[in-house]
């Protein structure tokens, strides 16, 4: 056993924070498959509804990126 | 983790040296007029900008040529864009706007080189792009707006007891704008290519050599989808910032 119990607490922290990537996919698949559903429904009104569709997957992508970014602090900064 | 890295036999595949800012001529001084790779590829995005849409279309003919015809092509692409999401009294603005996407969406593609430096994977990069947004639109807000401009925080539709707390939640969501739209993109970036190199790193392993080519090409591919979507996404976020300095009442 080697390094401190700080030093195993950074990667355990590190590694919690890639559970963030599979909510932000929650997120991003829900907000897709709500768009798909209604571009189904009344697809002539989908193609103008497409920069609402990257706003709202990009929106719920940067919280996911922020999960990347604590994992990234974690190792590097802290 | 930067310093342990895996070493195969001659090759070192660290997935975060990728994104190590260095003197481009030798020597580990950094002052602010040393040539760095930074530097380098800032400046090969401008110059392929610059060839793409003033060489292209230099010669304006009727039936456009290749070049030329990608030079309107991505004209057109950000005019509608900005058209459709501010307005016609956006259209104003659309030279800045039309100027960030070309660097961010060239940075972004001049990083999928390989050996080559992702300028927009860094914070101190897309920070600056990002404040730049932020305080041109707060200030344009207030000139074209007045003081009406803090009526955005303001929400009327809302029971008149729930108003201070939304008006405080609008705030800090305000200010959270620049951070999170700067952000949005480094880590896009950073994330996507070092998963490229985590795959090229299971090259060193004879067994898993198939699984890393096939990866390295598949992320790739997911790659330069990414790469185009985050810089279309940087800009429709200036427009929807724009919209909202300009209309604040939507």
């Amino acid at each position: 056993m080697e390094g401190d119990i700080a030093e195993m607490g950074k990667f355990i922290g590190a590694g919690i924070s890639a559970l963030g990537m599979g909510l932000a996919a929650l997120g991003v698949g829900n907000v897709a498959g709500n768009f798909l559903a209604g571009a189904l429904r009344n697809p002539s009104a989908a193609a103008g509804q497409t920069a609402t569709l990257f706003i709202g997957i990009a929106f719920a992508e940067a919280l996911g990126i922020f999960s990347f970014l604590v994992a990234l602090l974690l190792m590097f900064a802290v | 983790m930067a310093t342990d890295a895996s070493t195969g036999t001659g090759l070192v595949f660290d997935p975060m040296a990728q994104f190590l800012v260095k003197p481009l001529f030798g020597g580990d001084v950094i002052n602010w007029y040393t040539p760095t790779n930074v530097t380098l590829w800032m400046a090969l995005a401008i110059l392929g900008i610059s060839a793409m849409l003033v060489l292209g279309t230099s010669r304006r003919a009727i039936i456009p040529s290749r070049s030329q015809s990608i030079g309107e092509l991505a004209y057109g692409f950000v005019y509608k864009m900005v058209e459709d999401v501010t307005g016609k009294d956006g259209l104003k603005y659309f030279p800045y706007i039309m100027t960030l996407f070309m660097f961010v969406l060239f940075s972004n593609f001049l990083g999928l080189v390989p050996m080559a430096f992702t300028t927009t994977s860094h914070i101190a990069v897309t920070g600056v792009l990002a404040f730049a947004v932020f305080l041109a639109v707060t200030i344009l807000g207030f000139v074209k707006n007045g003081p009406a401009f803090l009526g955005m925080f303001w929400v009327t539709s809302a029971p008149l007891a729930l108003r201070p707390i939304l008006a405080l939640i609008e705030v800090i969501s305000y200010f959270v704008r620049p951070v999170s739209h700067s952000i949005r993109l480094a880590g896009n970036m950073t994330a996507g290519h070092a998963v490229v190199k985590v795959f090229a790193t299971f090259a060193g392993l004879v067994a898993l050599s198939p699984l890393a080519i096939l990866g390295v090409v598949a992320m790739y591919g997911l790659e330069i989808l990414v790469s185009f979507i985050q810089a279309y996404v940087f800009t429709i976020l200036t427009c929807v910032y724009l919209k909202d300095a300009l209309h604040p009442h939507h």
